[in-house]
């Protein structure tokens, strides 16, 4: 069972029958749903692509970024170009503005990674300001009043199939030696270039697949509202995805599907409450740190909590969360 | 020339707010290294006490300010004894979250009690324009610049004489050996918020004053610059503060002079990446040494 487990071809096999099963259940979804659900679903899809990919940046590299909602405003603001002025079909315009978002964060990275801790959390919210008074700014976004007449293409199963494949892909890309390098920049960044890790590399790299995340959500994003603007993408919405890792526990990629799950549906079902509903979200949040300071689901090994459950023999583990 | 003048002294009035706010958040950051994302909030909050206050006839301006400041400098406690206190020992990214779960209820709290509508300050007293040389001031500026500057220099005082203020330094030199050393934490630690949120609370009440205007959402961005400011002049220094309130001020009334005011919110961030990329602790801070 072990070797199961560690053989490529086995690993390749789940995935393909995890997308299978994702589009055969997405697609009975997408029938029989209320579309106001299959949004929600979508938007918990949306989000969980975006908190993927902040989730290796900050959960983890380690490295407290407060500015993802600039990546993911260019991803959705170049799809949203590509797809409407040029004609580009819409997953290809997905995947451009995956590309651009990725893009820019390698540009930012390299000066800005010079920059720990705090210092990058700031740098990175003085971006994503600027990044949003530009496309304000701009013709061809048409500024503060918005990009209209975007089509409305993305469906619950491509989203979930994007999901399942992003999630595989982290799992991967943290099991491989790279994501082994970015958790020992996380444990300690002198240590790590120590002993000959190149710190500022993996640094940027995370910043730049983490930005391609969020390109790939917010061009999902645009082509769900078909209409966007520049205050959809504000600090707030970085907060949002940030909250959502660190609610589900930072570096735990179940505790980041649970994050999404939880705060997408929060102030939908905090709806009720309706003038009260955005005062109950602040004191969730306050509620859930006071009472999970790591998060739901912080310090929680899924491999291992899956191998209990399956009554496997414990490996022996050196990671963190023991 | 002239409108050179004229425009450094609009930018003292508003960096003079953005300091005031500055204050409370390299004073906290230097003390239990957390961000304290609320000040913004709390800054709003001072704002509508003094809007509250001042639509009584028989309040003056002094009194709207201190009422305010009361009241926020006990929001202020009340916030770090719920939402921050207990997180003291965990993650700085949780304490993080925590300060944006509360901005969050407070400005949605205020949205709750006056509207989310943007409302006018009630005048506190005329407004009058001096006109020294070849350039004028009005009253609102002198005021503003006035009390921001007393409020400092008070602060200022305060840490480098007072028995509290040498607890509160020795704190954000080393906590555990301050504690050692018989200082009671919690107490300092309740007292920066104090200090903090008052000077916030006062700054709200000033912009009241000068920009006439006061909504639920003021909050956020005034409190981003006046974080940006913080760390512009080097998180944890009182006078770096100051200074980075300042400058951030001036570019941003420089920016809208030379035509450039729709990048107005952009000049204080474009202004602070480059200094941290050239001087990362500030422009007075300190070099923190890497340890492994």
């Amino acid at each position: 069972m072990k070797r199961l487990f560690n053989n490529w071809f086995a690993q390749a096999l789940l995935f393909l029958m995890a997308l299978g099963l994702t589009a055969f259940i997405s697609e009975i979804i997408n029938n029989v749903s209320s579309p106001y659900l299959l949004n929600i679903g979508l938007f918990i899809g949306i989000n969980l692509i975006m908190a993927l990919g902040l989730n290796l940046i900050t959960g983890v590299t380690g490295q407290l970024s407060l500015g993802h909602a600039a990546f993911m405003s260019i991803g959705a603001y170049s799809s949203a170009i590509a797809t409407v002025n040029y004609h580009v079909p819409f997953l290809l315009g997905v995947l451009i503005g995956g590309v651009i978002a990725g893009l820019f964060g390698l540009i930012i990275g390299f000066p800005t990674l010079r920059l720990t801790g705090d210092y990058l959390a700031i740098a990175t919210l003085g971006f994503a300001e600027i990044v949003r008074v530009q496309f304000t700014n701009m013709k061809i976004t048409n500024g503060a009043i918005g990009f209209l007449g975007i089509n409305g293409s993305t469906t619950f199963p491509i989203v979930m199939t994007i999901a399942v494949l992003t999630i595989f892909a982290m799992v991967w890309l943290e099991d491989s030696r790279n994501g082994r390098a970015m958790l020992a920049v996380r444990e300690d960044e002198v240590a790590s270039s120590a002993i000959g890790i190149n710190t500022t590399l993996y640094k940027i790299q995370a910043f730049a697949i983490g930005a391609f995340c969020a390109g790939v959500g917010g061009a999902l994003f645009a082509h769900t509202t078909t209409f966007i603007q520049p205050t959809d993408f504000g600090f707030l919405k970085s907060v949002d995805i940030l909250s959502i890792v660190v609610l589900g526990g930072l570096g735990s990629i179940p505790g980041t599907i649970i994050g999404a799950i939880v705060l997408t549906a929060a102030p939908e079902a905090l709806r009720s409450l309706s003038n009260y509903r955005m005062m109950v979200y602040g004191l969730l949040l306050v509620v859930i740190m006071i009472f999970r300071p790591y998060g739901l689901m912080g310090g929680v090994n899924l491999k291992q909590a899956v191998r209990r459950a399956m009554m496997l023999p414990r490996k022996k583990q050196t990671g963190r969360g023991e | 020339m002239n409108n050179l003048m004229q425009q450094l002294i609009n930018g003292l009035a508003l960096g003079s707010i953005y300091a005031l706010i500055a204050l409370g958040y390299t004073m906290v950051y230097g003390i239990i290294g957390m961000i304290n994302f609320a000040y913004g909030e709390i800054y709003m909050f001072g704002a509508f006490a003094g809007l509250v206050l001042a639509s009584y006839n028989s309040v003056n301006v002094y009194m709207a300010l201190l009422g305010a400041m009361l009241l926020t400098m006990v929001l202020g406690v009340i916030i770090e004894r719920v939402a921050y206190k207990p997180l003291r020992r965990s993650s700085r990214l949780s304490a993080l979250i925590s300060a944006i779960g509360v901005s969050i209820f407070l400005s949605s709290l205020m949205v709750r009690l006056k509207g989310p509508n943007t409302r006018g300050f009630p005048k506190l007293f005329e407004n009058k324009i001096f006109v020294v040389g070849s350039f004028q001031i009005t009253i609102y500026q002198i005021v503003i610049i006035g009390v921001a500057a007393l409020l400092m220099l008070g602060l200022q005082l305060f840490v480098a004489y007072t028995k509290t203020g040498r607890a509160m330094r020795a704190t954000s030199q080393d906590q555990d050996a301050a504690s050692l050393m018989g200082v009671n934490i919690d107490r300092v630690v309740a007292i920066t918020f104090a200090i903090g949120s008052g000077l916030a609370g006062a700054a709200g009440v000033l912009s009241g004053i000068y920009f006439n205007a006061v909504q639920p959402y003021m909050g956020l961005m005034a409190g981003l610059k006046a974080f940006a400011a913080a760390v512009l002049g080097g998180i944890g220094s009182i006078p770096g503060a100051m200074i980075g309130g300042m400058v951030i001020g001036l570019t941003e009334i420089l920016g809208v002079t030379v035509n450039l005011s729709e990048y107005k919110d952009a000049f204080a961030f474009a202004i602070l990446i480059v200094v941290l990329l050239f001087k990362p602790s500030g422009i007075l801070g300190r070099k923190a040494n890497k340890k492994v």
